[in-house]
Formats: structure tokens, sequence, C-alpha cells
């Protein structure tokens, strides 16, 4: 029983029983995980890429959204409506890039005007705050960058913008702080139920093992496959694909809020997205692909999305195009599946989490820690349990004085490794020492290569940092694990 | 927060920084040259093959080799040189002392007040992104610049199958490169129906070597998951891709070779106006910017194919900030205007009571091309040229001869017919 747990050694030997593990470290475990951390239990994530954040929940629109475009009959409309109040106190404990700018949708024709009201409904039912209707001329006073054919809009003002790796990012490191055990490269290969220990035996492909109590799947695209690993519902989760253009920061057509065209029955729409550091997001395109690693982008959907886009906001030019990438979205069902399995003892399907799962994510968090006390978990509150998560200065983000002094502190802040983005040596350090040892996972924590040179002049820099910090050889760099080695030899 | 006061502030301290720089303290001001890297002479240290300096110093040399002599000629002179020094901020619109903040791990953040700045920033490579090359985005892309990097001075093999694409001058040195070190060089991707690099470095580094080049040649997938397993190519016809034609090239590496943008975001902060085809300043007859006492030179100001010339104009940079600083003004300047033909012509203005040195690149390829002078709508004078194509930059001299009586109003139009 949980009274009898320790703090979690992570070694991930055979003899670890853990109260709950929870397979799949996207935004959707890393904020289950971060939620059980206050009580007195044992809890491991296991993630099968080799750091957190690099499946769904690495490339998507980074928006926490208004609560208009979902029935509240939906699961994940009341998820959404709870977890999107649930992140300026995030933000205060976690210190990530989140900022609530605002969500448009721009009707372009008349005809549109009908299913914005139906939005508007909608959110009023929902309980939105400040949403609104608006004519043409007060949408083109919110956003004048919208193209003067708009004919008038809505408005949820609540509506904001994320950077979603650096959100799982930050909840893993509180996580993990209060005694969650991350294991990466864990990729589950088998599972067997002990009735006389009521514990599950998870085995890893490489050949570790642990123990659990209880089980959450949140394996996102994988979550099928997860299921059946333990013999329960059989479900089939398909990727549809979605395909960005990011644009340079200095680009014209940066709006202000993020702008959604009219829905369709199928999707959201392709949307023009000021992120939170800067720089402007035009996508996501919708296609059904059967490989869940595809993640090519098609010149044909490329061209769309501009064209889209510049229906919007004329501005939009191709010549500040810093690059284009393709997210997958797991589609299981119309809501999210979020339940206790009905065939497998002591699991909770956490499963089907498309949009607007990363805005839903605190609040499923929530409701998976009420499921499994449902099933029997037992709650207590640690009295230490720390909510904060020490700060990590961004010279980008700095004044000259508090930059001057951050120099003062660690000379290292004071060499500039990313001049696109402004990253110093110390922060990309910083990133090696929390774990990020490949060059994504560097990109997501520091921005560097993420700008308008996309590692052209600070690749090689960043190499030699994390060759340093980690003992690491020139051939165990990779971009984003697996086999996708930098270096082929040396001279 | 260091403080410190020049006359003139050089910021870029590659071939073109330190030709400014030596220029502004030979003319009796105080000059601090600035540079993000540890070291003088920009990119020049990592380009270690040859045909550097046969303008400048009437011999062939090395990147490093030319870089070293400008370095000992500033480190003996009295230039301020600040290294590992990253400019963050400059304040230099209507204010008597611009103010320049940069950060460097020995100093902290320093405040640099001076009169007159020197843009020498350089440029960059253009990117997957920006050419827009659909498909996966695995391991084993790099830029030209990048693989030059890792190979010259970091002493790593970036991949063994390689694929250039771009026919520009660092990719075809790179490919060449690449076949030494004992990587096999697959083919030259170029979109155009001839080669963006100079005609010497086809000959050098692609026919030496066996290597194809395929003109007229699109890019249209890069295929991995991991690591890069091959791209994509499809023929141009008309410039139109034709898809049944589409062939695939295995390689585990690809180069991009596609293009230099000047790296401007400092002066667009500091209020310069770009020029939309060089993407560069737009800049006067003493090459200043719109912003009073704030100059431009080099790769920063457009692209050059030489560093001899990058060299040559910095000088001439250095000298007009001399003249500026000294309270020199043209008199008068008239427009230079790009004609038919014509990408664009450096600078935009000039001084018809001296010499100017006039920089142009030409939007076609021909054989037996003439250049031809304007002055407002009147035929000046044509020059013959030989053969002209895109890569290859053209010189001119324009002097007091040309322009003889030209106002302020003036244009003097170049064509290349």
């Amino acid at each position: 029983m949980s009274k009898n747990s320790v703090l979690p050694e992570t070694s991930g030997g055979k003899n670890d029983v853990y109260d709950v593990v929870i397979v799949g470290c996207g935004v959707s475990g890393a904020n289950i995980a971060r939620r059980l951390s206050v009580y007195k239990i044992h809890v491991a994530v296991l993630e099968k890429e080799t750091d957190v954040s690099f499946g769904t929940s690495k490339a998507n629109s980074g928006i926490v959204h208004g609560g208009f475009h979902h029935n509240r009959k939906y699961l994940k409309a009341r998820l959404e409506i709870q977890g999107a109040m649930m992140f300026d106190r995030l933000r205060r404990e976690l210190d990530f890039p989140f900022r609530r700018c605002g969500i448009i949708v721009a009707a372009m024709h008349e005809d549109e005007m009908k299913a914005v009201e139906h939005l508007y409904m909608q959110g009023a039912d929902n309980g939105v705050i400040g949403i609104e209707m608006c004519s043409r001329e007060r949408i083109l006073d919110l956003e004048p960058k919208l193209s003067q054919d708009v004919v008038g809009g809505l408005y949820a003002p609540a509506g904001g913008i994320v950077e979603p790796y650096r959100f799982v990012f930050a909840l893993v490191e509180s996580a993990k702080k209060n005694g969650v055990a991350v294991y990466t490269d864990y990729l589950l290969d088998g599972a067997e139920w002990d009735a006389a220990t009521s514990t599950w035996t998870l085995h890893a492909a490489d050949g570790r093992s642990l123990r659990a109590r209880y089980v959450v799947n949140s394996a996102g695209l994988y979550a099928d496959e997860v299921s059946r690993t333990f013999g329960a519902e059989d479900f089939h989760i398909s990727a549809r694909k979605g395909e960005y253009y990011l644009l340079d920061r200095l680009t014209k057509a940066r709006p202000s809020r993020v702008v959604f065209p009219v829905p369709t029955a199928v999707s959201k729409g392709m949307l023009v997205i000021p992120t939170v550091e800067g720089t402007v997001l035009v996508g996501p395109t919708a296609d059904a692909t059967e490989d869940k690693t595809d993640l090519a982008t098609t010149s044909m959907r490329l061209e769309q999305i501009l064209d889209s886009g510049r229906k919007m906001i004329p501005s939009l030019s191709r010549n500040d195009v810093i690059t284009s990438f393709a997210g997958l979205r797991p589609v299981l069902d119309e809501d999210f599946y979020i339940d206790a399995s009905k065939k497998a003892p002591a699991l909770i399907q956490v499963a089907g989490i498309q949009s607007p799962g990363l805005t839903a994510s605190p609040a499923i968090g929530e409701y998976v820690k009420d499921l499994l006390k449902g099933i029997g978990l037992e709650l207590t509150e640690k009295s230490d349990w720390d909510p904060f998560i020490d700060r990590h200065p961004r010279v980008r983000e700095s004044t000259p004085y508090e930059r001057d002094e951050l120099i003062a502190k660690d000379p290292a802040y004071g060499n500039l490794v990313c001049r696109c983005e402004n990253v110093s040596e110390a922060e990309i350090v910083e990133a090696v020492r929390l774990g990020h040892r490949t060059l994504d996972g560097v990109k997501y924590f520091t921005r560097a290569q993420m700008g308008r040179c996309q590692g052209g002049f600070c690749t090689y820099k960043i190499i030699k940092i994390i060759m340093r910090e980690t003992g690491l050889t020139y051939d165990q760099i990779t971009k984003h694990g697996n086999e996708s080695r930098v270096l082929e030899g040396e001279l | 927060m260091k403080e410190l006061r020049y006359d003139a502030v050089v910021i870029g301290a590659g071939a073109a920084g330190m030709a400014a720089a030596l220029e502004i303290e030979a003319g009796g001001f105080t000059c601090a040259l600035l540079d993000r890297e540890d070291q003088l002479g920009g990119i020049l240290p990592q380009c270690i093959h040859n045909g550097f300096g046969l303008h400048e110093f009437g011999k062939e040399l090395t990147g490093p080799e030319f870089a070293e002599l400008f370095a000992e000629k500033v480190l003996a002179s009295k230039v301020s040189i600040h290294l590992g020094a990253t400019v963050f901020s400059i304040n230099a619109q209507g204010v008597a002392d611009k103010e320049i903040l940069c950060s460097s791990a020995a100093n902290g953040v320093i405040r640099i007040l001076c009169r007159a700045v020197v843009l020498a920033m350089g440029c960059r490579e253009r990117n997957r992104g920006n050419i827009r090359i659909p498909g996966s985005r695995p391991a084993g892309v790099y830029t030209a610049g990048l693989a030059q990097r890792l190979v010259n001075i970091e002493g790593y093999i970036p991949g063994r199958n390689v694929v250039v694409i771009g026919s520009g001058d660092i990719g075809l040195i790179m490919a060449r490169r690449m076949s030494w070190v004992g990587c096999s060089v697959k083919a030259v991707i170029e979109i155009m129906p001839y080669p963006s690099g100079l005609t010497r470095n086809i000959v050098q580094c692609l026919n030496d070597f066996d290597i194809p080049l395929h003109l007229s040649c699109q890019t249209t997938n890069i295929y991995g998951k991991d690591r890069v397993e091959g791209v994509e190519v499809t023929p141009l016809e008309n410039g139109a891709p034709v898809p049944d034609k589409a062939f695939r090239i295995p390689c585990d590496t690809v180069l991009l070779s596609v293009g230099l943008v000047p790296e401007n975001e400092l002066s667009k902060e500091a209020g310069v106006e770009l020029n939309a085809m060089t993407n560069g300043p737009l800049v006067d007859s003493t090459l200043m910017t719109n912003v009073d006492g704030v100059f431009a030179c080099g790769n920063v100001l457009h692209v050059h194919d030489l560093v001899d010339w990058v060299a040559e104009e910095a000088r001439q940079a250095g000298r007009h900030a001399v003249a500026w600083l000294k309270g020199e003004r043209p008199k008068v300047q008239c427009r230079l205007k790009a004609g038919s033909n014509v990408r664009y012509a450096n600078p935009g203005r000039l001084d018809p009571n001296r010499k100017n040195k006039v920089y142009l690149r030409s939007l076609i390829v021909k054989n037996d091309a003439v250049l031809e002078l304007k002055l407002n709508n009147r035929i000046l004078r044509s020059e013959k040229k030989g053969h002209i194509q895109p890569s290859e930059m053209i010189t001119l001299s324009v002097g007091p001869a040309d322009l003889e009586g030209a106002d302020s109003d003036a244009v003097l139009e170049v064509s290349l017919v």
C-alpha cells in the first residue's frame, strides 16, 4: 500500500515497485505525473523516445483554446474549459512560456457568420468569460492585420498561446523534483499481471523491467498497442497529420492574437498563430496517414497552408518562411477516451487525446488522479510538496542590467551560442544538465537552432557543449535519439 | 555595466570589418572592432582552399592566410579589438552619440558610445526551410558552411554519401572537400539551367572529380526517419517540374548551398532601410545608410563572390567614415539605377566629383554582353563585358568625366545588352 512506499531510486531495476507507472511522457503523461507527485506514492513515467515531449506534444499549434469549439456534452470540452483555467497558476509555478493573447475567429464571408454565432452561443453556454461577437469594424480594430475582406467574427480574450514542449519539460522537471522517476528510451515490450501481489510487471525492449500497482496508458499515437500489451480494450488509434510553416520573428504578418478561420465539420482549420516566443506559425493541415512515424511535409499541403493563411492575413509571405514541420494527432473517436479499463485490472486509459488535448491536459491530470482514487489508489498529500521549479534565466528575456548580473555570476551567459534566438552557452549547459542530450532536445528547451539560420551557425557549438557536459563521443550525438546520428566519422 | 567611448565602432571582424577598421585608425580616429567569435577573420579560417588574395595581395592564398595577413595588421594597429562580444542592441537613429550594447563572457555587458558605426556582419546561408524542400526531417541535412566548419576545423565527417543541393561556391568547394576525405559525392542538384557558382569552381571541384551536376532540377523530397536515406529530384522543363521524370538518389547526407543572405537583423533594429534586391542596406555614394553616420560594407551590404572585393569595398567604407567624422559631406549625389538585365547596382548614389566604384550583378547568362551607361536617358558609353552570368559580379568605375554636370536629380542607368 502507499504508506509502504519509499521515494524512487532511479535504477529502473527489477525490484522497483511503483504505485503508479505512466506509459508515455507527452503532455498528458507529464500532467498526470506532476499531479500525482503531490502524494506519498511512488510514481514512474516511461517514455519510448530519448526525451520527453518528442511525440505529438512537440509538434502542434501550441494553443490554449477559447472554450467555444466543442459542446459541453463531450468530455473533451469539459476538460478543455477546466484545463484552460489552470494555466495561469501553472505558469506562476513552472515558468514556461504562456500568454493569454486572445483568440479571433475571422469570418471571410457573410454565410460564415451563422457558424460564428453558433460558436458564440456554444462558448457562452460553456461559460467562457468575455467572449464576444464582433462586427467587421470591431474585428479589424482587434486585429488590424486581417484582410479587408473580413466581415466579422468572434473574439475570446482568454485564449492563449503556449510553448508545448517547454510546458512538458517544466511539468517533468517539477514531477522529478517531487520524486517521480522518468525513464527514457523505455519501449514497452510486454506486461503481466500477478494476481497474488496485485501488481503488473512491465518489460522494456532493452531488457529493463519494473513493477507497478497501477498503470496509466497515456501513450498517444501508440495507446492502442499499449492497451493490447496489457490485454485491455482493443481499439485503433489512427494518425492525422498536421503540417505547419514557421515564419521569422521579423515578419510583418505577425498578428497580435491567434487567428482562426471558421471551422469545418472535420477540423478547426488552418490558423495563424503568433507564438509566445515571437515567431509565427501557420497551419495545421489535416490528413489521415497510416504510418505513425510519417512526419514528412508535402509541397502540395505547404502551398495550401500559405494560401489559406493569406486569405485571413494577406501580408503572409513565403519569404519569411524559416522551416516547415509536421505533427501527428492521435485520433480515436470524436471524444477523448479517459476511463478505467473494463478488461484489464488497475489500468487507466488516456487515449485519443487530440485537440484540445494540450489545453485540457492539466484537467486530464486531475481527472486521472480521481479515476485512480476511484479504483483504490490511496492518496495522502506530502507535507513537503514543492509546486515551484527553479527559474531558468534566458538572456533574450533579460534587460541589459540583468544580463550583466547573470554574466557576473556565470560568464557562460555572456557567450552567445545561438545568434538568431539569442541563446547563451549557460542556457545550453542547463538544458544538457537537465537531461536534454540531443540536438532537438536542446533546441526545444533553449530555442537554439530554432531561429532563422536553423542551426547553420550554432550546431557545431552545441555538439561540442553536449560532448563536454556528458562525456558522450561524437558518434553518440544524435538529432533526436535512435539512429539519428549527426556525425559519421572523424578525420 | 562597463562603458566605453570610441569615434567609430566596426561590427564584425571578418575581411570587411578588419579592412574598414584599419582605414579608420589610419585616418586618426579611435576605433573598436567587435566580433562574436573568438578569433579575427570571420568565415575565412574555415575556407582552407586556395583562390583568395589575387587582387588584394597579388598572390594566391588560402582563407586562413588571407585572414592572417589582415589580422597581423589589425593586431599591430591601435584598433581596440573585442572578441567573443555579441552586439545585441544598437540605438543610432536621431541621436548625437550612438549606443551599442554588447555582451561577452570576459566583460559582461558593455555599453559603447560612438559617433560612427560600420556594419560588417557578413551573411548567412539560406537553409532548407528558406527554399521549402518538403519531406521528413532526419539528421544529415546541413548547410555547406556548417559541413565546412565540421570538417575543416572540428575534424568530423558529417556523412559518407553526399548529395549537394544548389551549386553555390561553398557547395562546390565542399563537394571537392568531401571527396578528398573519402566520401562519395553522388550529385550536385541545381534548379537553374546554369550553375550558381564560379566557373573555376565547376571545373576544379566537380569536373575534376567526375561529380555529376544536374541542372534545371529541383529537389522535391528528402527521405529518411532518423538519418537521411535519399532525395527525390524532379527535372524542370520550361521552369515547371515534370513529376514523371522524377528520380531518387540514395544518400545519407544532404548539403545545402542555396544562396547567402546578408545578416541585417541588427541593421533593421538600428533603423537602417534595406534594398529588397540585395537584402542589404540602401547606401549612398559614401556607403552610408539612411541612418546618419552608419555605414555598411562587405557581405552585409551585398553578397560578393570574392573576398578581395569585400576588402576593397570595406576600405572605401572606412575612408568614407573617416571623411564623415571630419565633417566632410558630398556636395551632390546623383542616382544609380539598375536597368535592363541588371539585378542590382550598388551603391544607390554616386558622387559626380570623384571616381566611384560600382558593383553590379547580371540577371542573365550571355556571351559578348555589352554594358551600357545612360545618364538621364542619354547613352554615355558602352563597355564590352564578354561572358556574363549572375554568379559573377561585374565591377565598373564611374568618374567625373561620366557624370559631369550631374545634379541630385540625375539618374545614371546601367544596363546589360
